[in-house]
């Protein structure tokens, strides 16, 4: 476990680079420091290995104060990852492999292990050992990198913009590779990035700074669902947001407020008339309290209107519904999948508060393709202030 | 034998072929003249380089006064080292020494500011101490441009110890000097400068082909 307890780093010339910053990041998390240039997430990353150290403050890890340590010995426990790969371009892949467990004074022969094996992770051929640094491209290099910053088993692995200079194919490739690498040996990464991207792919939980100070620290859908302030919302981009929506939209916010309902008590007649007047096909059927009993449709009334008076006796008690809270993409799917023309919203107690049709998922798609979002939601508002606002929570 | 019967260059070969002896045991007291003074300077420009890498502001100073040196004609630097050290060797070897201060110390200081920062950062980050990062990485990373400085000052050295006859030193500068001083000495003179631009020409040969190979750079096709 790291902990930062607040932490501050003025730099010569009174710069205050990290301001107060309390963080705690549990073993095996993936996290990303992310902002502008100049917001103090590369600082307060590289605090983590006193290569630069704080001000004031405490940073712990696994209950110790770094400060205490000797910080040679606190450097060879944690993988270093920097953008500019830094391999010694006068060594072959092996001695930069082998690096750390050299200094360690490890065995030749495990040093050797720890090198083919991880070598083998990232997919390089054995006889790239022998070679030399410059023989290697871009992306083969920081694959290096990367193994070389876990060669001594090292708990903890810093990664300072590692993928910055890498061309989008590579970068990508690196990503799921340094993902898949995290999910398998559980340690804990901290990856600084300017690019929300790869945060987003990449973190458990994202840090986000801002002049020094931490604006925002979750999981990247919390962040997504509730920005903190308009420097996250911005720093996110409006396209993300948008494209985030589906995921964390819930039915709420997209359903139909105020259904058309019949009680069952009503006369065929008198639903007929309801749909005349409102302009539709179907009505669901509530009871007194509203709860939801079923439903009837024009060609149901138009078959038994005859034999039957009351709407409770034709109505189809077999409804599908969806919770108030849903997450949309479950009802989403539900309502493809099943061909639904629309799907009733209930509450808790089992009352009827909205109806999302096709037409709603129409929108989403939509907001999610073009990202027309301020027209949408204004044409929402004067939607809603003609029909009176009864159901809202 | 009449030696005015001769022309130059069969004086020359008649030379050579009576004194042979003499001028090679000339020859490696020039060279070794010569070679200590740099390996001295070397001693203590090389580490002084790293030091003044480490301390910017001093590096102006250090450099700067090793320009001062440099600009003082050599043969006034040798009359005045003469004054305090007397004459012979001693002087002589002094004189190439504080030539190659400055060739060695600025190439050193280069060469140790050459070393991309990034690489040193990750070393540093990966737990290197500092004694290690300059064994492990500047040192090595350094090392060719620490050459060409060596190589350049091997140059001046075998120059300056051309002149280091005039306080009684020996070396081939004796050989011209003699030349010089006799009527019609045109072949002793070569028999002198020959020996002499060989050594410089073959030394700064010989240091270049190092230097190249020291180059990491280039190391990857000695071994691949």
């Amino acid at each position: 476990m790291i902990e930062f307890k607040n932490v501050s780093k003025v730099y010569k010339g009174g710069k205050k680079a990290v301001n107060n910053v309390n963080l705690t990041f549990n073993d095996g998390e993936f996290i990303v420091f992310i902002g502008t240039s100049g917001s103090g997430k590369t600082t307060s990353m590289r605090m983590i290995n006193r290569m630069i150290e704080p001000t004031s403050g405490q940073i712990l890890i696994n209950g110790e104060d770094i400060m205490k340590r000797d910080p040679v010995q606190l450097r060879r426990e944690i993988g270093y990852v920097i953008q500019q790969i830094g391999l010694m371009p006068h060594m072959t892949i092996y001695d930069n492999i082998v690096m750390v467990p050299k200094l360690l004074k490890w065995p030749e022969d495990k040093q050797r292990e720890s090198a083919e094996r991880l070598l083998a992770k990232v997919d390089l051929p054995k006889d790239f050992l022998t070679r030399y640094p410059a023989e290697l491209s871009g992306g083969q290099q920081q694959r290096i990198g990367v193994i070389r910053a876990l060669a001594a088993n090292q708990d903890i692995i810093l990664m300072d913009e590692p993928f910055g200079a890498l061309d989008p194919i590579t970068r990508d490739a690196l990503q799921e590779l340094v993902k898949e690498l995290q999910e398998e040996m559980g340690k804990t990464f901290i990856f600084v990035t300017h690019d929300m991207d790869e945060a987003l792919k990449l973190a458990d939980r994202i840090v986000i700074m801002q002049n020094g100070e931490v604006v925002q620290f979750d999981t990247p859908d919390n962040i997504l669902a509730e920005p903190a302030n308009q420097f996250v919302e911005d720093f996110i981009g409006e396209d993300r947001l948008i494209q985030a929506r589906p995921n964390i939209q819930t039915v709420d916010q997209v359903m139909i407020k105020n259904p058309i309902s019949v009680t069952p008590g009503k006369s065929l007649s008198e639903a007929i008339r309801i749909m005349r007047d409102k302009r539709v096909d179907s009505l669901f059927v509530t009871d007194d309290a509203g709860v939801l009993k079923g439903y009837v449709d024009i060609e149901r009334i138009d078959r038994n209107r005859k034999r039957a008076t009351s709407v409770g006796d034709i109505m189809i008690d077999k409804v599908y519904f969806v919770r108030e809270g849903t997450l949309l993409r479950d009802t989403v799917q539900r309502i493809l999948k099943r061909g639904f023309k629309n799907i009733p919203v209930v509450d808790n107690k089992g009352r009827l508060i909205g109806l999302v049709t096709r037409t709603s998922l129409v929108d989403v798609v939509y907001d999610t393709i073009w990202g027309e979002e301020e027209e949408e939601l204004a044409k929402a508002s004067v939607f809603e202030t003609t029909i009176p606002e009864e159901s809202k929570e | 034998m009449d030696m005015t019967q001769m022309n130059m260059w069969e004086q020359l070969i008649f030379y050579f072929s009576e004194n042979g002896l003499y001028i090679w045991s000339q020859f490696i007291r020039h060279f070794l003249i010569s070679i200590y003074g740099v390996l001295f300077a070397g001693i203590i420009g090389i580490p002084l380089g790293f030091w003044i890498s480490r301390h910017g502001k001093l590096a102006d100073w250090v450099i700067g006064a090793a320009n001062v040196i440099q600009t003082i004609p050599s043969l006034a630097m040798l009359s005045i080292l003469m004054l305090g050290l007397g004459l012979g060797v001693n002087t002589v070897v002094t004189t190439v020494f504080l030539y190659s201060l400055l060739p060695i110390i600025k190439n050193t200081y280069a060469g140790v500011q050459s070393v991309d920062k990034n690489i040193l950062d990750s070393g540093k980050g990966m737990g290197m101490t500092r004694w290690q990062l300059t064994y492990i990485v500047e040192l090595p990373l350094a090392l060719s441009i620490i050459m060409a400085g060596i190589r350049n000052a091997m140059v001046v050295g075998i120059g300056v110890t051309a002149i280091g006859t005039f306080i009684g030193a020996g070396g081939l500068g004796d050989i011209i000097t003699r030349g010089v001083n006799v009527t019609d000495g045109g072949a002793i003179i070569l028999a002198g400068a020959i020996p002499t631009a060989l050594m410089a020409v073959i030394s700064d040969l010989f240091l270049g082909w190092i230097e190249k190979k020291l180059d990491p750079t280039k190391n990857k096709k000695i071994l691949s």
